[in-house]
């Protein structure tokens, strides 16, 4: 029997070779996406709100608030388990005019003997409402470190965009729960 | 779909002088590249592996046929010592459903469905001598003892409130990072990084021998359709677990190297781990059942003594299938708090694989109409599969549904969904292709009549064991707890008599292998008569140690 078309045997190892490494490259780009998933993932959510992440905008931002439009934000602190920190909102909730800046103010003491440096992670509630909820200044972009006994009263300025009023997921929306969670960073 | 024109003698006439001599034991079956012993080696540890993460499931079926804890308190004891605490014994419980998804999904359905018959027929069907890597192959196997290992023995080390890796199947963040001290959680994760490896490897053999080794004649689009779902599984493999083993490494490095990537505390987020892990979870859905839908497309065609309806069709809703799969992924976690349009969408996307599926369905339907059909135990097996395919797949467009999964995430619908398309479709078309393909990897007919009584008693006892649980589920019984009201006792009752049952289906199998190896009738090269067109038949029952020394011409 005759099989004209059957490649030589180098030939069969080098066009084998070269599918594997195709696959090979194929599967080493399925890791790295995996890999890269990390800080697409964290783009993704700051620039959709997904989740409930919230919004950033500078000093210089010029936002018209809507005259008779108001937004209900109650504020929600908490300390991770064993960080020896009192932390509460100066006023549990506020009533702001869409658009308009406001500042809420967060308390916290340090209750030990010792220098704690803490850093919060925060979120809002609705998720939907994480895409309009813009801050302009927070403590919580940086470190805080407070000393023995020390209390602190940090400052939020935030404001709710009027876009909030154009979407229909968000036309129930009636108050926006902001959260923080403080953490403390281990001394380097 | 093909046919053949080498009369099948013509095909290893010239190799009878040399092809059948094998290599002596120890290098024959521990250091073997002959894709046939590998195939054998994968079914011997896919059927060891099966019976491990059954009896599994069967400790605790019988833990849950009351309410109350029954055993789980003892058997605490005898693995965490006499003074084992009741957490413990919960503990126990996550490490038995944990171990029993792992081993049924990578040491018992993807060895033998993948490993198992890809390995024996992928080359004999596309007329190739052997797999295009061999000593490749032979790793991609023994990478999995190892890994095998490493989960047993995650049983006996600390891990949290017990012994073991207590973290489900999905290892989620931060159950499996935080909430797990001790090593059991990072051998079962070490586990999961060497099966994985191997079944890279093996997806890449596959890749190139199906692309590169072809018979002369066997274009893409006359391969047999369980070479095209191998084809299709293989593509899966390669682009989804990658993704799995970069999650998690994650995890690892959490645990062990102070990295924060799923820890919501300290800037990471736990839910990145939930999609990249589901980004591989529901393409390996379909790694499962992908080669089982080209094993019943095989049975299905030659019981009916037709060629299978529509086979571009069917090949092509495969590849639909695959791809779809990956985009899709979310409605594994609908719970977690997507807006609306997030849930519509993977919703929707999720019902259209719905639409190739029901092509298959319908065009095996369509295979057999107006064929002529021989019932043979392959295909009522066959048949089983397509029945209690259908069922799952039903259950499964109603769980697609966000509002819907709202009330039944983590319940007992779930449950029972699941293990319809995999414990009944998979383990079916495993059954199915095992009776099958048993004559020509033996060279010995099984016993009929044990054939048809093991389907039987399997089917029913199953269908006890499954049914109940969408009842328990739609009333609310939440999966991953011994213990329930005593308002679900009634179907946990019917649903442990089910095991039972399935369980002497079991033994029948067992008692049918081992007298078929011995004591069978030879097989001849094709027992299965004019509806078996594919190459394997060609061959000798066993296939001689070598062949295709000259390669089949194919028109």
């Amino acid at each position: 029997m005759n099989s004209p078309s059957i490649p030589a045997s180098s030939d069969l190892a080098r066009r084998n070779r070269r599918v594997l490494v195709m696959a090979a490259l194929v599967a080493l780009g399925s890791l790295g996406l995996g890999f890269a998933a990390v800080p697409l993932y964290r783009i993704f959510c700051q620039t959709t709100g997904f989740g409930g992440t919230t919004q950033r905008a500078d000093e210089t931002v010029v936002v018209k608030p809507v005259a008779g439009r108001t937004m209900s934000v109650r504020f929600d602190s908490n300390v991770a388990p064993g960080m020896p920190w009192e932390f509460y909102p100066e006023h549990p909730t506020d009533t702001v005019e869409i658009g308009a800046r406001d500042m809420a103010i967060f308390i916290a003491k340090n209750v030990s003997d010792k220098p704690v440096t803490g850093t919060a992670v925060f979120n809002v509630t609705p998720t939907q409402a994480g895409a309009y909820f813009t801050k302009i200044q927070c403590f919580c972009f940086t470190e805080q470190t407070l000393q023995p006994g020390e209390q602190m009263r940090m400052p939020v300025i935030y404001y709710v965009d009027p876009k909030i009023l154009d979407d229909p997921d968000n036309k129930d929306t009636q108050q926006i729960t902001l959260s923080y969670t403080f953490n403390p960073v281990e001394p380097k | 779909m093909t046919t053949i024109a080498a009369d099948p003698h013509d095909v290893h006439a010239h190799d009878h002088h040399d092809a059948d001599h094998k290599p002596g034991f120890f290098a024959r079956w521990f250091m073997s590249t002959n894709h046939k012993d590998i195939g054998t080696l994968y079914l011997i540890f896919a059927i060891c592996a099966g019976v491990i993460g059954g009896a599994i499931s069967g400790l605790m079926r019988h833990e849950l046929a009351q309410p109350g804890i029954q055993y789980l308190h003892s058997w605490a004891m005898l693995m965490d010592g006499p003074d084992a605490t009741l957490d413990q014994a919960y503990h126990l419980w996550n490490v038995l459903i944990t171990a029993h998804g792992l081993i049924m999904v990578f040491f018992m359905v993807m060895p033998a469905i993948i490993g198992g018959f890809g390995n024996w027929f992928v080359p004999i069907m596309i007329g190739a001598p052997d797999m295009a890597f061999p000593r490749m192959n032979n790793i991609s196997f023994w990478l999995l003892i190892p890994a095998f290992l490493l989960l047993l023995g995650s049983t006996l080390v600390p891990g949290g409130t017990g012994n073991g890796a207590g973290t489900g199947w999905t290892v989620y963040a931060p159950l499996s990072t935080s909430g797990s001290p001790g090593p059991a959680v990072d051998l079962a994760i070490l586990s999961l990084h060497i099966a994985g490896a191997s079944s890279i490897l093996g997806a890449i053999n596959f890749i190139t021998t199906i692309f590169n080794m072809r018979a002369p004649g066997m274009t893409l689009h006359k391969m047999p359709l369980f070479v095209w779902s191998v084809l299709v599984t293989a593509f899966l493999l390669l682009l989804s677990l990658p993704v799995l083993a970069a999650a998690i490494t994650m995890l690892l490095t959490d645990r062990n190297f102070g990295t924060v990537f799923y820890d919501g505390l300290r800037g990471g987020d736990p839910e990145l781990y939930q999609h990249l892990f589901w980004f591989f979870g529901h393409p390996e859905v379909y790694i499962m059942i992908l080669p089982g839908f080209g094993i019943v497309s095989q049975i299905v065609s030659t019981f009916s003594r037709k060629p299978v309806f529509g086979y571009l069709g069917m090949a092509y809703a495969m590849v639909a299938i695959g791809v779809v799969g990956f985009v899709v992924w979310a409605h594994h976690m609908f719970t977690t708090g997507m807006s609306v349009n997030v849930k519509m969408y993977f919703t929707a996307a999720t019902m259209v694989i719905a639409v190739p599926t029901g092509i298959k369905i319908f065009s095996w339907i369509a295979t057999m109409w107006g064929g002529s059909l021989t019932f043979k135990t392959p295909m009522v097996w066959a048949l089983g599969f397509i029945f209690m395919f259908t069922v799952g797949g039903v259950t499964g467009v109603v769980l697609a549904n966000g509002g819907i999964d709202d009330a039944l995430h983590d319940t007992y619908y779930v449950v029972a969904h699941f293990h319809y398309v995999l414990s009944l479709g998979a383990v079916f078309a495993l059954f199915a292709g095992f009776y099958y393909w048993f004559p020509k990897f033996s060279g010995r007919m099984y016993n009929e009549v044990l054939g048809q009584l093991h389907f039987w008693v399997f089917f029913i006892g199953v269908n006890i064991l499954f049914f109940p649980m969408h009842f328990l589920g739609l009333s609310g019984m939440p999966r991953r707890y011994p213990d329930y009201p005593e308002a679900f006792a009634f179907w946990n009752q019917i649903a442990t008599h089910g095991y039972d049952i399935m369980a002497v289906g079991v033994l029948i199998f067992f008692i049918n292998v081992f007298w078929s190896l011995f004591a069978g009738p030879k097989a001849a090269a094709n027992p299965w008569g004019e509806g078996a067109t594919t190459l394997e038949w060609t061959l000798s029952s066993p296939p001689p140690y070598h062949q295709f020394e000259t390669l089949p011409q194919i028109d």
